[in-house]
């Protein structure tokens, strides 16, 4: 049966494009029935794995196996199981949206009936009833993406595959984009994104496998990762420049690890020294402490670690590509692309 | 984990039976460049808009200064204009086709179970139909600004056929440079190789006239036998279609499986 083939398998799996090496050596094993998220900084080499996946890039070493069909040896089978989504909407601008539909339903090998019942389906399934009959060129950014993403699902593929699904979305849209992934992955559809937003591994996923320079660097269910890397952050603005050494002071003095500083915005922050000990109650400890040393506190809270300080905690560098700037790496937080 | 594989969209909309057989598929690839050109007046209106300009610029404004043997300025420039006008207009397809890379379309084509072949069938002969339109189009302007068959109809229809023979070549030829252009705007610069190879032949005035060392790369590129072959089959001859011909197939032996190895692995 074919709930004993492994969603995805992959053993040093390597791609290159000339010089450049996009996946050194990737290694990832998925089961079947999960919403699985490759999360990483830009350049990781995120779009290159789905790629290879829908048999779109030769790999020059290693195996991947999709549903149990290899990727070089039988590309044909695995294009019969999957629907790519990648990281532009893939909708022709000129057609309606159902029009784009049908067509893609055809091409899946749908003969014209069953690809109007299919594209009606879709249609239905991601609420795209009230703009169907419209010319895509007029949609907003999050009905493309969710067209985008009803136009992989057309030929019922067992494993759906979404590329930066909801980069450059406003909040909005993204939250739209959400709902309809969720709603694919509960009803039992194989589902494997990327993204460089950790929030969105944290909202969407089962298992992450986190990417860096082309390699798995981590890989799990998600609350396990959390647990070891994925701590909370605790971070102090100062009204006084002068008084910052005091606070990361008493940062360290409470969580026992080294915090870090950014003298340019009067800012200390620490990372929770571990799952056990969460952040607000750390919080307390920090507030007593600032008070005894009078520190005066402009903003203090307990956050989420950014991609950033997941990556730092993981690889020791930053999440920009190596050779860098920082400031490149910080960038990733904003909305890149 | 242990959760069943079996997805909604299977449950509600079924799996296909098998893959769409190849001529499907390429007809529901031409079906959406077809609709792209008819729906977007940018696309088939400015093609002949420009060629009807510049057909008119060199009948009217040029045109009184150039005098060649042997006939009207007007009865020289339109067989060679219409032979060569999807030099010009078919830049368009070079830009669509990395557009399409660019947008993420041709990877999604490339992802679904149809053959490569039937995606380059489907794409040469939608663009080979936005071609024919041009050429049609420009060969109107032609008749509208005072050209005239002197050898009647019959003749007239060899040298369509050329034209439209043309119209295959450069199909594929741009195609290929939308291939391997990096981006749209890309393309269309890379297009313009399209406009020297036009200009430096005998479309416009015959090849005598120019300085010799320009003579030698005129005669022996591929646009001045195929204009030639046009106006010899207007006269009722066959002088130069062999060689206007025997270029073509070469053209096409050379750039047809560039086109399908690129997409391959476009
Ligand atoms: N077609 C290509 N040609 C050359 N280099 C490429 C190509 N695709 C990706 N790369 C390079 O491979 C690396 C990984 O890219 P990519 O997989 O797109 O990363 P991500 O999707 O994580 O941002 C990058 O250094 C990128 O520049
Ligand atoms: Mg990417």
């Amino acid at each position: 049966m074919s709930d004993q083939v492994p969603l995805l398998e992959a053993s040093g799996l390597t791609v290159r494009f000339g010089k450049v090496t996009a996946l050194d050596g990737f290694d990832l094993v998925a089961g079947t029935g999960q919403l699985l998220a490759i999360l990483g900084p830009n350049g990781a080499g995120k779009t290159t794995f789905v790629r290879a996946v829908a048999t779109l890039v030769r790999p020059a070493g290693g195996t991947l196996r999709v549903l149990g069909h290899d990727v070089a040896g039988d590309p044909i089978a695995v294009r019969r199981e999957i629907g790519l989504a990648g990281q532009f909407a893939a909708v022709e601008p000129t057609m309606t949206g159902l029009e784009n539909l049908q067509m893609t339903a055809r091409l899946f090998g749908h003969r014209r009936r069953a690809a109007a019942r299919a594209a009606a389906t879709v249609i239905d399934l991601l609420d795209l009833g009230a703009v169907a009959g419209r010319r895509c060129a007029t949609y907003s950014g999050g009905q493309r993406r969710r067209l985008d993403l009803g136009a992989s699902l057309v030929g019922a593929p067992r494993l759906l595959l979404l590329d930066e699904p909801t980069t450059g979305l406003d909040p909005v849209s993204r939250r739209e984009v959400w709902a309809a992934v969720r709603g694919l992955a509960q009803a039992g559809t194989n589902v494997l994104l990327t993204t460089h937003y950790l929030e969105e591994a944290d909202e969407l996923a089962d298992h992450v496998v986190i990417i860096d320079h082309g390699r798995a660097v981590a890989a799990g269910p998600l609350a396990e990762l959390k647990a070891n890397i994925g701590r909370d952050v605790i971070e102090v603005e100062v009204s006084q420049p002068g008084q910052l050494p005091a606070a990361a002071q008493v940062l360290s003095a409470v969580t026992g690890s080294e915090p870090r500083v950014d003298p340019l915005v009067h800012r200390a922050s620490v990372t929770v020294g571990s799952a056990s000990q969460p952040g607000a109650a750390a919080l307390a400890a920090v507030l007593t402490g600032l008070a005894g040393q009078h520190v005066s506190v402009g903003e203090i809270g307990v956050r989420r670690p950014t991609l950033d300080e997941v990556f730092l905690t993981l690889t020791g560098h930053r999440a920009g590509r190596q050779g860098q700037p920082e400031s490149a790496g910080r960038r990733l937080q904003g909305s890149a692309r | 984990m242990t959760q069943p594989t079996m997805t909604l969209p299977p449950a509600v909309i079924g799996r296909p039976a098998a893959p769409p057989a190849a001529l499907t598929a390429a007809a529901q690839v031409a079906i959406r460049v077809l609709r792209k050109f008819v729906r977007t007046p940018g696309l088939w209106a400015m093609g002949i808009v420009q060629s009807a300009l510049f057909l008119f610029a060199f009948r009217y404004v040029f045109g009184g200064a150039a005098h060649v043997p042997g006939s009207s300025y007007v009865d020289y420039l339109v067989p060679g204009y219409v032979a060569t006008i999807v030099l010009f207009t078919g830049g368009g397809i070079a830009v669509a086709v990395a557009d399409d890379r660019a947008q993420g379309l041709t990877d999604r084509l490339l992802s679904l179970p149809i053959p490569r072949l039937a995606l380059v069938l489907g794409r040469a002969s939608a663009d080979f139909a936005t071609n024919v339109w041009s050429i049609l189009f420009t060969a109107a302007a032609g008749f509208l600004f005072g050209f005239r068959l002197v050898d009647g109809a019959a003749h007239a229809l060899g040298a369509l056929g050329l034209c439209l023979v043309y119209g295959v070549v450069f199909t594929v030829v741009f195609m290929v440079i939308g291939l391997f252009a990096p981006n749209a705007q890309a393309a269309q610069g890379m297009s313009m190789i399209a406009f020297v190879l036009a200009f430096i032949s005998s479309t416009y005035v015959p090849v005598a006239t120019m300085p010799g060392w320009l003579q030698a790369f005129a005669r022996y590129q591929p646009i001045t036998p195929m204009v030639d072959a046009v106006h010899a089959q207007l006269a009722g001859s066959t002088s130069d279609v062999a060689l206007a011909l025997a270029w073509s197939a070469a053209l096409l032996l050379v750039f047809t499986p560039i086109a399908v190895l690129r997409y391959r692995r476009a």
